[in-house]
């Protein structure tokens, strides 16, 4: 956290209210954000309660599982979830636009251009909180290695059709997440944390109802402080939260006292359903199953739909905010994976491993770090705010010019090297000769550091973007009187060296995959009850 | 049963009970396959009965068992079968001079004399990795039980050895069945040791309350909380996960303005001031030495952040003026 971020929450203990963190919105949000706000069951790896899912706030698809621990009940709240979340996913991977992308041409070796298909647009993904985008991954890992009865009739448990399918794409997502700056899948805390600072730790703020409590409450006559409290810790006379965790773990207390006594009572109706010896009897005892199935709908109804209205608000308030100038640039990065996933689907290749191999790991790790570069530069480019926080860590300034002398390069054909003088009031930690750069119309335009002339005062050679000529284009150095802000780091991001094929990996890293590679992998075992 | 949820409780223990099922055979073939494979396989495990009245007799019943299985193996070294499991054993600890009672899932006697702890855990390992926090937490669980055995070791000639490692056993993917793996937990052992060593006696915390305070839960409501109140907090976020008292220190924490409510780190950056108007008023230049330098970076990111945001405003109405 930066001390002007420690300065905003501390503002926000003032005011109760929290403060702006952003002047600008830093991550993308589409106009038709599938949200998906899951409950899992207490102690079991990735079995799903329930969901609410959906793009339209006031009519959420309402999914459940009645018996979190039946196998087939677990499959048709999955085919269900894909039956909504794959139609939505394929409707934007069917609308594509051309565009062109660099390719190394296996013949000739050279980097040749080729026209492609990039989706028009890409499904985002929006869950309440971080642990919401961690399910999603396990519900991706749960499913993609799954077998259909078409697959492998012989499978003895086989899943619903497209339920593989969906694990892939959840998969893709969950793995997008980790990538800094994507907006594929979003979790909301993350959103509003990044764009408010609240009266209260980063911990807390994992809590999207004590969150949205400090930037927006309710209530407008308490405290962001009160506010979060009470949405912490209020019960009502049945000892229930009145604002239900945001999931996907739900209250120990709703386990206990609302859910397993519902649980139980559809376990025994299905128990005597299955006993009924005659149709009159099995009529009765199949009302008093539906019954039971209505009861618990209704209880994870109730434990979700709060959850559901605060991202949406969540979403409405960051709405308010305009998009940052790079916002568009790393969405697209985000439809170019989007795109690449849909390519590999179509091309019918086998779901992603459950282990890396050596080389798509260091791709990853190296794409992860350089996409964590851009995004710091490109907040900073963004926002004035971000930018000051790189100011005060002597990481840019900001200042004025107060003189320009025209000088040249010594070469045959000398070039424009204007030094340029800037007053400023920040401390830029500048080595001998360190490189700064500025954005010229959105592209970055590098100088030289020569001197410190004195306190706050810097000489600058500016050295490149001016054009061919001798004398440098209109409006490509600065004029005396201008504000200009440098930078120390570079905006744009190099790739790194380029890694070897996977078939080339060296033996230090495993050594190529050979066969191993071409045997899909073994669905996971399964043991024969499934009820613990 | 409080603060759990008993979908956890319930899988939690079947999952143990299925671990431990057959006098133990599984789980002694895993400690045998993952720490002790050079040893004869276990054939049938010895599983002594530890019931008693009390903590202590408990206590005494699983030391006279270590023991017992221990010499067994001395006489016999290495004749198979000779490996010993405890279910839920009990073990006393010295804390700052009070006996704390401790259970581990189980302690297996291997049949060179030495033992090991082994924690059952029902979170899921995951294509070979678990939630590290989990993982974390259970070591030093399990680091607490090596040291109470090592007290209970000493206490025989010649003394046992205690393993460093434990076993970990949790269920596989998304499956009931057991898969486990060894835990190093010498850093944490070491580092609970010395912090035990360090603890204040209880006796000497006593003294510093004033006379009469009582914290029984049997306490009318008020009498409680005045006696809690009676002793100063010491709060940072990280107590909201493992203290159920947290909310009542965090208040405690806001009212006097402490800025570590806000997180441990916040602290690191603020050099000595220490509450939220401390540091605003620092900020605003209204207190404060400015050649502190915790207090010049404090009013230069002050104005930073004034001069961004304002710039930020202006844009906007510019923006809305265009429209």
């Amino acid at each position: 956290m930066s001390l002007i971020t420690t300065l905003a929450r501390l503002e926000a203990v003032r005011t109760g209210r929290a403060q702006p963190a952003a002047t600008v919105r830093h991550r993308h949000l589409s106009d038709r954000p599938l949200v998906f706000v899951p409950l899992i069951t207490a102690g079991e790896a990735g079995a799903p309660l329930g969901a609410l899912v959906g793009t339209d706030r006031d009519a959420p698809h309402l999914l459940v599982v009645p018996q979190p621990r039946d196998r087939d009940l677990r499959f048709a709240f999955l085919a269900e979830l894909a039956g909504i979340v794959l139609p939505h996913v394929e409707a934007y991977a069917d609308s594509v636009e051309a565009a062109e992308r660099t390719e190394t041409d296996p013949e000739t070796g050279k980097r040749v251009k080729v026209e492609v298909d990039l989706c028009a647009d890409a499904a985002q993904l929006i869950v309440p909180s971080r642990a919401g985008v961690d399910f999603v991954r396990l519900l991706g890992r749960s499913m993609r290695f799954r077998r259909t009865a078409e697959q492998d009739p012989e499978a003895p448990h086989p899943a619903p059709p497209r339920v593989p399918l969906l694990g892939r794409w959840l998969t893709h997502y969950g793995e997008r997440a980790r990538v800094p700056g994507s907006s594929l899948l979003l979790a909301m805390t993350d959103l509003l944390g990044r764009h408010w600072a609240t009266g209260q730790s980063t911990l807390e703020d994992q809590h999207l109802g004590a969150l949205l409590a400090w930037i927006a409450p309710d209530d407008e006559e308490l405290t962001g402080a009160e506010a979060a409290r009470r949405v912490e810790l209020a019960r009502d006379a049945d000892g229930q939260l009145l604002c239900p965790p945001a999931g996907p773990a739900t209250d120990p207390a709703f386990d206990n006292k609302l859910l397993a006594p519902a649980i139980e009572r559809y376990d025994r109706a299905r128990t005597a359903l299955a006993a009924a010896e005659d149709g009159l009897e099995a009529d009765d005892r199949l009302g008093a199953l539906t019954a039971a199935e209505r009861e618990i709908r209704a209880l994870v109804e109730s434990r979700t739909r709060p959850t559901w209205d605060a991202v949406w608000r969540g979403m409405d308030l960051l709405r308010e905010l305009p998009a940052g100038a790079h916002v568009e640039d790393r969405w697209t990065r985000d439809r170019w994976s989007f795109t690449s996933h849909r390519d590999r689907v179509l091309a019918g290749e086998p779901p992603q491993p459950r282990r890396d191999d050596a080389v798509t790991a260091a791709n990853k790790l190296a794409t992860r770090e350089r996409e964590q570069a851009r995004l710091e530069a490109q907040e900073a480019l963004d926002d004035p705010l971000v930018m000051a926080g790189r100011r005060l860590a002597g990481e840019a300034f900001a200042g004025e010019v107060t003189d320009i002398v025209m000088a040249y390069s010594e070469s045959k054909r000398p070039s424009p090297r204007p030094l340029v003088t800037v007053r400023t009031d920040d401390r830029p930690h500048l080595g001998e000769r360190a490189k700064v750069y500025r954005s010229l119309g959105g592209k970055p335009q590098a100088a030289e550091f020569v001197e410190q002339q004195e306190e706050g005062v810097l000489v600058l050679r500016v050295v490149d973007k001016m054009g061919r000529g001798k004398e440098p284009e209109a409006g490509s150095v600065p004029k005396k009187g201008d504000r200009v802000c440098f930078t120390l780091f570079e905006h744009e991001q190099r790739g790194g060296a380029k890694l070897p094929d996977p078939e080339r990996t060296p033996w230090t890293h495993g050594g190529p995959p050979g066969e191993k590679a071409a045997v899909p992998e073994a669905p996971d075992a399964q043991t024969e009850e499934d009820v613990l | 049963m409080f603060g759990q949820s008993q979908f956890a409780f319930t899988r939690g223990n079947a999952f143990e009970a299925r671990v431990k099922a057959d006098g133990g055979a599984e789980l002694l073939r895993l400690v045998h396959e993952k720490l002790d494979r050079g040893a004869e396989p276990p054939a049938v495990g010895h599983v002594p009965d530890l019931s008693a009245t009390g903590p202590e007799g408990r206590a005494a019943r699983t030391a006279l068992a270590l023991r017992e299985a221990t010499a067994g193996t001395a006489r016999a070294p290495g004749l198979p079968g000779t490996w010993t499991l405890l279910d839920h054993p009990m073990l006393a600890l010295d804390v700052a001079g009070s006996p704390a009672y401790l259970e581990p899932d189980a302690v297996v006697v291997h049949p060179d004399g030495s033992w090991t702890v082994v924690e059952i855990k029902s979170f899921p390992v995951l294509d070979g990795s678990a939630d590290p926090a989990k993982v974390g937490a259970a070591a030093r669980q399990a680091a607490v039980y090596v040291l109470a055995l090592e007290r209970v070791a000493a206490r025989l000639a010649p003394a046992p050895r205690v393993r460093d490692r434990f076993l970990l056993v949790c269920p596989k993917d998304f499956s009931n069945l057991p898969t486990a793996s060894t835990v190093d937990v010498r850093k944490q052992r070491a580092v609970t040791d010395r912090q035990l060593a360090r603890l204040t006696r209880i006796e000497d915390i006593a003294d510093t309350l004033p006379d009469g305070v009582c914290f029984s839960p049997e306490l009318p409501a008020e009498e409680l909380t005045s006696a809690v109140e009676a002793v100063p907090a010491t709060y940072a976020p990280e107590c909201l996960s493992t203290c159920e008292l947290a909310f009542h220190c965090r208040a405690r924490s806001r009212e006097a303005g402490a800025v570590t409510s806000l997180g441990r780190p916040v602290r690191a950056e603020l050099g000595g001031l220490s509450t939220v108007e401390e540091v605003l008023a620092a900020a605003r230049g209204e207190a404060g030495d400015p050649d502190d330098p915790a207090v010049a970076a404090l009013r230069r990111a002050a104005e930073l952040r004034a001069e961004a945001l304002a710039a930020a405003g202006a844009a906007a109405q510019e923006a809305a003026v265009c429209l």
